[in-house]
């Protein structure tokens, strides 16, 4: 498996691109829910019945694009776990399924909404995403994003949700 | 209409009353992060895989042992040795950190079982590591589902943020014909306002309609609103709802201070007191959006396969052959499903060709079917049963489909593969309608095989 790209800085990677309404069942199968948890146990099946050959295919930096609803379904977390550690770094969509949200910004994988980004990428196409300056470069395109809040980005700086919470613990 | 920073002296919704109790605050707007104290937090099977997430924070106990409940029921009893493994680490885990609500193989889905439980309350804040947890809506309660890294946090911490979501208002009139369940009015309005109708959005019900439908049906149409993307679904509760959870209360004396009955109390009394504890949205509150439905128009509906939004009425289907029919899950596998299935089944036969699974939500469900003779009557149908929980609903447990095989089912989800392998196909349905396709073979309006 690839492992996960550090996505405080900016990366370089390929557009995946998939369609609306992509559930957190066909990103990360049920069947393997209680079974598989580990990073490494569960990259291999990222998007399994979606697209089976993603996984061969994703490298470091990728980036998935998408329309609406992107994560819908299940509250599943390996949804998200899954793509970070096959490599990809930043799911750009339209709309996102809230718990998918949550979960991908908490394990460190941005979700960015930006329908212009959307809209002109291209399947296999170059991108750049710079989570510093709130930007999806192409060539010489640029597509601006909300600026995650502060909280968001020291959580990601921190390595996510559990690593920062371990911090906050331990200085409580 | 809705206003980012209202002043919060404003009426407020169903979803800012809740969230600003929970975070102990006067009140809040709209779109603002609140650090929320939830007053139960729900695990199920997964309870092991988040222990051992809160394991790496070094705390010897769990923060909110009497907040917590945990049920297994994804896969049940274990299909697996790997399966069985997860089941030990959930108990032994259970046992070491004191969880006050724990329930057992058998006993059902998380859902059903805490609210048979009464252990959410009105305008309780829950917590759920799974995605159906806007379920406890129609008791009154907030629910909303989160990942299991946030889950571990809030067992440490007892706290989690929270965006006050927009709140949507459908109001409901009229009711519902012969044939016509609130899964048909669920698939209706998931079918006109899409998967991500309500995406981030509070679901508040409100109108004449809510009055006449039974509580169990309530109950599946609050839980639907998942599939529309809603954070969380709301439901006004009447004294039905004050009576069902006060009967339970003295059933189950002991519990927490403030979240029980005294021994020798009156249902009433307690009842008043659920009443008082509720929170309503106000009258005037902002809503982003509103909707009305007439339930007399509701017609049944049947969701194609793999998305819950691309829904047809029951008759534009009819060439569509079923090798499996399954009754059961946190949507449709309580008391008056099975009702209806019986109605629809007994003195019947399932089509050559076509199987019939049923896995009650709960053992109280289970156990009233038994006792009003309908298992016998469904059995001689030609239906299997399994152990209460979700059964195959999510492709864990018996049950699961097999390529190329269609499954009409009364659950949630028809995602790709949900049910088994990638390349089955599944239709929703109302438990009526699932019956009489099984007994057609096809799928068919009940009037069809009842008539
Ligand atoms: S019955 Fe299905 S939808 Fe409900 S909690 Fe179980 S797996 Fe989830």
């Amino acid at each position: 498996m690839n492992g996960p790209v550090d996505v405080a800085r900016p990366f370089r990677g390929r557009v995946f691109r998939y369609g609306d309404h992509v559930n957190t069942d066909v990103i990360f199968p049920g069947r393997y829910t209680y079974t598989k948890s580990r990073p490494e146990e569960v990259a291999p099946h990222a998007l399994e019945d979606l697209d089976p050959t993603f996984v061969e295919r994703v490298r470091p930096g990728d980036v998935i694009v998408a329309g609406w609803n992107w994560g819908c379904g299940s509250s599943r977390e390996q949804a998200a776990v899954c793509l970070r550690y096959a490599g990809v770094g930043a799911v750009v969509a339209r709309s996102f399924g809230r718990i998918f949200y949550r979960n991908a910004l908490n394990n460190g994988l941005l979700a960015i909404v930006c329908p212009e980004a959307v809209d002109a990428l291209e399947d296999g196409g170059d991108v750049e995403v710079d989570l510093e300056a709130s930007a999806i470069r192409r060539g010489e395109a640029v597509f601006a994003f909300s600026p995650f809040s502060p909280a968001v980005r020291s959580m990601i700086a921190a390595g996510g949700l559990i690593e920062q919470t371990k911090r906050r613990l331990a200085t409580a | 209409m809705t206003e980012h920073g209202r002043p919060a002296d404003t009426a407020r919704t169903f979803a800012q009353k809740v969230l600003a109790r929970a975070a102990g605050e006067e009140a809040v707007a709209v779109g603002q992060i609140a650090d929320a104290r939830p007053d139960i937090v729900l695990s199920h099977d997964n309870t092991a895989p988040i222990a051992e997430i809160w394991r790496q924070f070094g705390q010897e106990r769990v923060s909110i042992p009497e907040r917590m409940a945990v049920t297994l029921d994804h896969a049940v009893p274990a299909p697996t040795v790997r399966h069985a493994q997860n089941h030990a680490e959930v108990r032994a885990f259970v046992a070491e950190q004191g969880v006050a609500h724990f329930f057992e193989v058998g006993r059902g889905i998380c859902h059903q079982v805490l609210s048979e439980e009464a252990v959410v309350l009105p305008g309780d804040l829950i917590l759920g590591s799974d995605s159906h947890t806007p379920h406890f809506g129609w008791l009154g309660a907030f629910g909303a589902g989160v990942g299991r890294s946030e889950m571990a946090v809030i067992w440490a911490t007892g706290e989690l943020w929270l965006r006050v979501p927009e709140s949507i208002r459908i109001r409901l009139e009229g009711a519902l014909g012969e044939w016509v369940t609130t899964k048909d009015v669920a698939l209706t309005l998931i079918g006109d306002l899409g998967a991500d109708g309500a995406l981030y959005r509070s679901v508040e019900f409100a109108g004449p309609g809510i009055e006449g439908l039974s509580l169990d049906s309530r109950a599946a149409l609050v839980n639907m609103m998942a599939e529309m993307g809603a954070k969380n679904a709301y439901m006004p509760p009447d004294g039905e709802v004050f009576r069902y959870l006060a009967e339970r209360l003295l059933a189950r004396p002991g519990r927490r201070a403030g979240r029980g009955a005294e021994p020798g109390e009156a249902a009433a009394e307690v009842a008043a007191r659920l009443e008082e504890r509720e929170l309503r949205p106000d009258p005037g509150a902002a809503y982003a959006a509103g909707h009305k439905l007439d339930l007399s128009r509701v017609e049944p509906r049947v969701a194609r396969p793999h998305q819950v939004d691309d829904t047809v009425c029951v008759g534009e289907l009819e060439s569509v052959r079923v090798d499996q029919a399954f009754i059961g899950t946190c949507t449709n596998g309580r008391i008056e499903d099975l009702g209806a299935v019986h109605r629809v089944m007994a003195g019947r036969r399932t089509a050559p060709g076509t199987r019939m699974v049923i896995v009650p939500a709960s053992s109280e469900v289970w156990s009233e079917a038994l006792s009003r003779g309908w298992v016998a009557d469904l059995a001689a149908a030609g239906a299997v049963f399994g152990t209460p929980g979700c059964g195959p609903c999510m492709g864990n447990h018996l049950g699961v489909l097999a390529p190329g095989e269609v499954c009409i089912s009364s659950a949630n989800r028809n995602f790709q593969g949900r049910m088994g392998d990638r390349g089955s196909e599944v239709y929703l349905a109302s438990p009526a309608v699932v019956a009489a396709s099984a007994v057609a073979g096809r799928i068919v309006h009940p009037r069809e095989v009842t008539e």
